[in-house]
């Protein structure tokens, strides 16, 4: 699914790395326990998350995903900001909780990854 | 069982990092440099992929809960090594410590995404061959390959 179509659908703010929003991704993985993104996510996944410190783009970064969208209106400090621009990761936000934007996004044809 | 020791034999290229206790902000530069280090050398990207992962969840650990340690990777012709060893206050039981859930993390490193207890069955999962020795108040050893 096209990241420019999922921002349009869930209305996300674009926070950083906004060429990434040409960019596909095939599935979507919801959590805020890293160490299970770790384990389970493989790549071109978008990674939905109410965490925005640094470690969830480092996360990203190790898996090579290319978006994550944080969810419940939570902005990431400057720092978190600039290192995912640097490493050319699409930041997204919506106000929307975790459950209603992957009930929206599912209903839109999205689907998890299989664990 | 396999018993940890480092192997100098046939090593095209070092590569060596420090990490630092609670430096929370910093936790993940080692594997960040590992990784782009690997992506330089053509290495195919399933084998960075497994690295990052192992590195990371190894560096996430130190900075939790060594008092400090390092991170060396031997990359060989036909495999990479990752090597992790730290000072600090050693796991008192490994096979618990190995199975998945089991945490003895901090709220700090809760509130950063990790203690999960899925760390060190992480670092299992992606490598092919994995050796742990820990002792009590001293630290622990970690080795880690992955075969091209």
């Amino acid at each position: 699914m096209h990241l420019k179509f999922i921002q349009e659908i869930i209305d996300a703010d674009v926070l950083a790395y906004e060429q990434g929003l040409d960019l596909d991704i095939k599935t979507a993985f919801g959590s805020d326990l890293m160490s299970d993104v770790l384990a389970y996510v493989e790549e071109d996944t978008l990674l939905i998350t109410g965490l925005t410190n640094q470690q969830v783009i480092r996360t990203a970064e190790m898996l090579d995903l290319k978006a994550i969208l944080f969810v419940r209106g939570k902005i990431p400090c400057q720092e978190v900001v600039a290192l995912a621009e640097e490493k050319k990761i699409l930041l997204m936000m919506t106000k929307e909780t975790l459950f209603t934007v992957s009930g929206i996004l599912y209903g839109s044809g999205l689907r998890g990854i299989s664990i | 069982m396999k018993s940890y020791y480092k192997n100098d034999e046939n090593v095209a290229m070092k590569l060596h990092y420090d990490v630092v206790r609670d430096d929370f902000s910093r936790a993940g530069e080692a594997s960040s440099k590992i990784k782009m280090m690997l992506r330089q050398l053509a290495i195919d990207a399933n084998i960075q992929r497994r690295i990052a992962i192992a590195t990371y969840e190894a560096e996430i650990n130190l900075v939790i809960h060594s008092y400090g340690g390092s991170i060396d990777v031997f990359i060989k012709p036909d495999c990479i090594e990752v090597y992790i060893e730290d000072v600090g206050p050693g796991i008192e039981n490994v096979e618990r410590a190995m199975s998945k859930g089991f945490s003895t993390a901090t709220n700090v490193a809760r509130e950063m995404g990790f203690g999960a207890g899925m760390g060190l069955p992480n670092m299992e999962k992606v490598c092919d061959t994995f050796v742990i020795e820990s002792t009590l108040n001293v630290g622990t050893q970690i080795k880690m390959v992955v075969n091209y």
